[in-house]
C-alpha cells in the first residue's frame, strides 16, 4: 500500500484541496512550488543548520527503563519536549518560515490551540524579523495563559477567536479569513498536518525529522532497523505524522495513535474523531470529522487544547481507514494520571496533549522482546496550572 | 423544464440585483416571508444562505446570521420546505449558497433533485472545486437543470476566469476584493481596473458582482461594471435592525438602494 499523497493531494479517499476561489491563488502557487523550494539545497542547508544550532536536534532517544520494566517491554522516548519553545511544533515553522521567505511574503499567520504551535510561529517570525498574528479561541487564551504571554513577548499579536466553540477549530477559520482578506503579503503557516493540500504533506515532510532520527537512534541504542511500535497522540497529528513518516512503508512497524476523548467517548463531551467522525470536508480537507447529519461541524472536547478539534489529518484518515494504524483513546482523567505517572517515574512532565499517548501504553500488548518508540511531543509547562488543580490527593509512594 | 435564472438574464441584460439572506434568521419561519418580501419590492434574484457552522468566506455578519439560523433549528428540510411553500406564491429566481460539506452529507444526487422539485433555480457552493464539478457533478446539475455558479476574485488568472465562464451557468458571481464578505468601503480605483478587466474579457456568461456592495452607491458602481450585483451583509444588518415590522423595514431597505 502506498501512504504518499498523490499529486492532486489525496490520500486515498482523503485530502485534496476544497477552498474557495478566495484561497486559490496561494494554495496553487503552494502546490506547485513547494517540492521545489524544500528540495533545493540551500534550503536544506539553512533548515538543517537551523535544526541543529537554534532548535538544539537532534533530540535524544531515551530509554525509559522504568517504565519498560513496569510494561514488560522496552519503552523509548523520543524527545521532542526538549526542543526550543517546548514541542516539536518548532520543526515545522522554521521550514515554513524559510518557505515563505522564499515566496516573498512578510507577514506570518498562524492558528493555535494549546499555543505550542503559536509560540513555535512567533519564534521564529521574531528570528527573521516578520510580522506575526496569530489566532487562538477565547477559551484556549484562558486555559493556555503562559503561551499567550510568550507569544506576546516574542512581539507576535494574539488574536482571539470568538465564534463557535471559541477553540481550535475556530482558530483556524478565522485565520483562513485572514488570509483571504490579505492573499498577497501574507503566508499562513498551519500547525498541523490538516487543511488544503499542499499543507497536509508539507507539514509531515518537515516533521518527518522525528522518524528520520528515530531510525537511527535506534540503531545506535540497540542494533535494530526498526522499532515494533511507534506511539503517538493525535489531534491534527502532526507529532504523529513526523514520528510515522519513515516507518509508514514498513509494514512490521506497528502504528499507534492516540485520541481525545474528552470526559469519555459516547459522553458529548469527546474529540475522539475517528470513532465519532464520519467523511466531510473541514479546512479545505477531505478527511474524518465529527458532524450533524446535516453536515453541521461538532464542537469537541478536550481538556487537552492541542487534541481539542473536530477532524483529523487526511494522512491519519487514510492510515485508520486503510487499517496501517490502530487507534484507542484516553479520557482526560486517564490523562492526568499518565501525566502524573510520567512525571513521578521518569523525572519528566509532558505537556497535557501528549500524555494522552502515556496512558494507553499498557494497552498495546507490546511483548518483553519487542521495542515502542513513544513521541513525547511536548512538555507540561503551559500545563502546570491544570496540573496543580490535580496535586492534592496525588501523594508520592515511593519506597 | 424552465430555469428562472436564465430566463431572466434573457429578459434583463442591467441592473439585476440580488439580495442574499441566510434562511432562518432572524426567526426560523420568516423565511417565506422575507421572500415574498423582496420580490414584491424589486429584488431581482433571492440568493438564500444555508446557514453553516464555519462559513468560511463569510464575515462576522453571516456568521452571526448563521448561527442564530441554526440556534433556532434551521435544517435543509426545512429550508426546502419552505422554499416549497414561498413557491406557492413568487416567481423570483431563487438560488441556495452553502457550503460543500452540506451537500455531501445530504447526498448530492438528492439535493439536486430536492432543489428541483422545491422550485430552486442555482446554487452557489464557494469551496466546491470547478474541477471536482466538472468531473463529478456538472452532468447531474445539468440533468436537473440546476445552475451553477462558480467565483473569480482579483486573483483568478485570465485562463481560470475562462474555465469559470465555461463552467459556469446563470451568473458568474465576481468577488469585488480580496476579503471576506461583509466589508462598507467604496469601490476604489484598483477594483475598478479589475472589473474592466473581467469586462474586456466579453464572458459569455453574465456577471454580478458582490462582496462589499453595501448601499446605493456602491452598487451602482457595480451596475455600470456588470450585469448586476449582490447585496448580503448589508441586508441582514438592516434585518438585525428591524424594529418589529420585517416588511417596513425591507421596504425601506430596497427603495434606499434602488432608489
Amino acid at each position: 500500500m502506498n501512504y504518499q499523497v498523490t499529486e492532486e493531494g489525496f490520500y486515498g479517499d482523503f485530502g485534496g484541496s476544497f477552498i474557495p476561489e478566495m484561497l486559490h491563488s496561494n494554495i496553487d502557487k503552494l502546490q506547485r512550488q513547494y517540492i521545489e523550494i524544500m528540495s533545493d539545497a540551500s534550503f536544506q542547508k539553512e533548515f538543517r543548520s537551523l535544526l541543529k544550532d537554534y532548535v538544539g536536534r537532534p533530540s535524544p532517544l531515551y530509554f525509559a527503563s522504568k517504565l519498560s520494566k513496569e510494561l514488560n517491554t522496552n519503552v523509548y522516548l523520543k524527545r521532542e519536549d526538549l526542543n526550543h519553545t517546548g514541542a516539536h511544533k518548532i520543526n515545522n515553522t522554521i521550514g515554513q518560515i524559510l518557505l515563505a521567505k522564499r515566496l516573498g511574503k512578510t507577514r506570518i499567520i498562524a492558528e493555535t490551540g494549546a499555543g505550542q504551535h503559536g509560540v513555535a510561529t512567533a519564534t521564529v517570525c521574531a528570528l527573521m524579523g516578520l510580522e506575526c498574528v496569530v489566532y487562538m479561541g477565547k477559551i484556549d487564551i484562558a486555559r493556555q495563559a503562559p503561551n499567550v504571554a510568550r507569544m506576546r513577548m516574542l512581539g507576535a499579536r494574539v488574536e482571539p477567536a470568538f465564534s463557535g466553540s471559541q477553540t481550535l477549530k475556530d482558530a483556524t477559520n478565522e485565520a483562513i479569513r485572514d488570509w483571504i482578506n490579505n492573499p498577497v503579503n501574507t503566508h499562513y503557516i498551519i500547525g498541523s498536518v490538516v487543511g488544503p493540500h499542499p499543507y497536509p504533506d508539507m507539514v509531515a515532510r518537515f516533521q518527518s525529522i522525528i522518524s528520520e532520527e528515530m531510525k537511527w537512534q535506534l540503531k545506535e541504542h540497540t542494533g535494530k532497523e526498526n522499532p515494533d511500535y511507534v506511539v503517538a497522540c493525535v489531534g491534527g497529528g502532526s507529532n504523529a505524522a513526523g514520528a510515522f513518516y519513515h516507518f509508514l512503508e514498513d509494514e512490521d512497524v506497528k502504528l499507534v495513535l492516540v485520541e481525545a476523548a474528552g470526559m469519555g467517548i459516547d459522553s458529548g463531551e469527546s474529540a475522539a474523531t475517528s470513532v465519532l467522525g464520519s467523511k466531510g470536508i473541514i479546512h479545505g480537507s477531505r478527511t474524518l470529522l465529527m458532524q450533524t447529519e446535516d453536515g453541521q461541524i461538532v464542537e469537541p472536547y478536550s481538556i487537552s487544547a492541542g487534541l481539542d478539534y473536530p477532524g483529523i489529518g487526511p494522512l491519519h484518515a487514510h492510515l485508520i481507514n486503510s487499517k496501517r494504524a490502530m487507534v484507542f483513546s484516553a479520557t482526560d482523567t486517564q490523562a492526568i494520571d499518565a501525566a502524573f505517572h510520567l512525571t513521578r517515574e521518569e523525572g519528566i512532565i509532558p505537556a497535557l496533549e501528549t500524555a494522552h499517548a502515556f496512558a494507553i501504553l499498557d494497552q498495546v500488548g507490546a511483548k518483553p522482546e519487542e521495542t515502542m518508540i513513544v513521541c513525547l511531543s511536548g512538555r507540561g509547562d503551559k500545563d502546570l496550572s491544570t496540573y496543580i488543580s490535580y496535586l492534592d490527593g496525588k501523594e508520592v509512594k515511593r519506597h | 423544464m424552465k430555469n428562472r435564472l436564465t430566463d431572466l438574464f434573457e429578459r434583463k441584460k442591467n441592473n439585476v440585483l440580488n439580495i442574499y439572506f441566510t434562511a432562518g434568521h432572524p426567526t426560523l419561519n420568516s423565511t417565506v416571508n422575507i421572500i415574498q418580501t423582496l420580490e414584491k419590492n424589486g429584488a431581482d434574484i433571492i440568493e438564500l444562505g444555508m446557514p453553516y457552522s464555519d462559513p468560511m468566506a463569510d464575515g462576522e455578519t453571516i456568521q452571526k446570521s448563521s448561527a442564530v439560523a441554526l440556534n433556532n433549528g434551521m435544517t435543509l428540510d426545512t429550508l426546502f420546505a419552505q422554499v416549497e411553500e414561498a413557491r406557492q406564491t413568487v416567481q423570483i429566481p431563487l438560488i441556495v449558497m452553502g457550503y460543500y460539506n452540506q451537500l455531501i452529507q445530504y447526498g448530492i444526487d438528492r439535493f439536486v433533485a430536492r432543489c428541483a422539485a422545491v422550485g430552486i433555480d442555482g446554487m452557489i457552493i464557494p469551496d466546491l472545486p470547478m474541477a471536482i464539478y466538472e468531473k463529478d457533478h456538472k452532468s447531474l446539475f445539468e440533468q436537473y437543470n440546476i445552475s451553477h455558479s462558480f467565483l473569480i476574485t482579483p486573483q483568478t488568472s485570465d485562463d481560470r476566469i475562462r474555465q469559470a465562464d465555461e463552467l459556469s451557468s446563470g451568473f458568474i458571481y465576481v468577488v469585488s476584493q480580496s476579503s471576506i464578505t461583509g466589508k462598507t468601503g467604496d469601490i476604489n480605483k484598483e477594483q475598478e481596473a479589475y472589473f474592466e478587466r473581467i469586462n474586456a474579457m466579453r464572458l459569455k456568461t453574465p456577471t454580478l458582482i458582490g462582496f462589499g456592495i453595501h448601499d446605493k452607491a456602491t452598487k451602482e458602481r457595480a451596475f455600470n461594471f456588470a450585469n448586476g450585483a449582490i447585496i448580503g451583509s448589508a441586508f441582514i444588518r438592516s434585518v438585525d435592525g428591524a424594529n418589529g415590522n420585517i416588511e417596513s423595514t425591507i421596504e425601506e431597505f430596497l427603495q434606499g438602494v434602488i432608489g
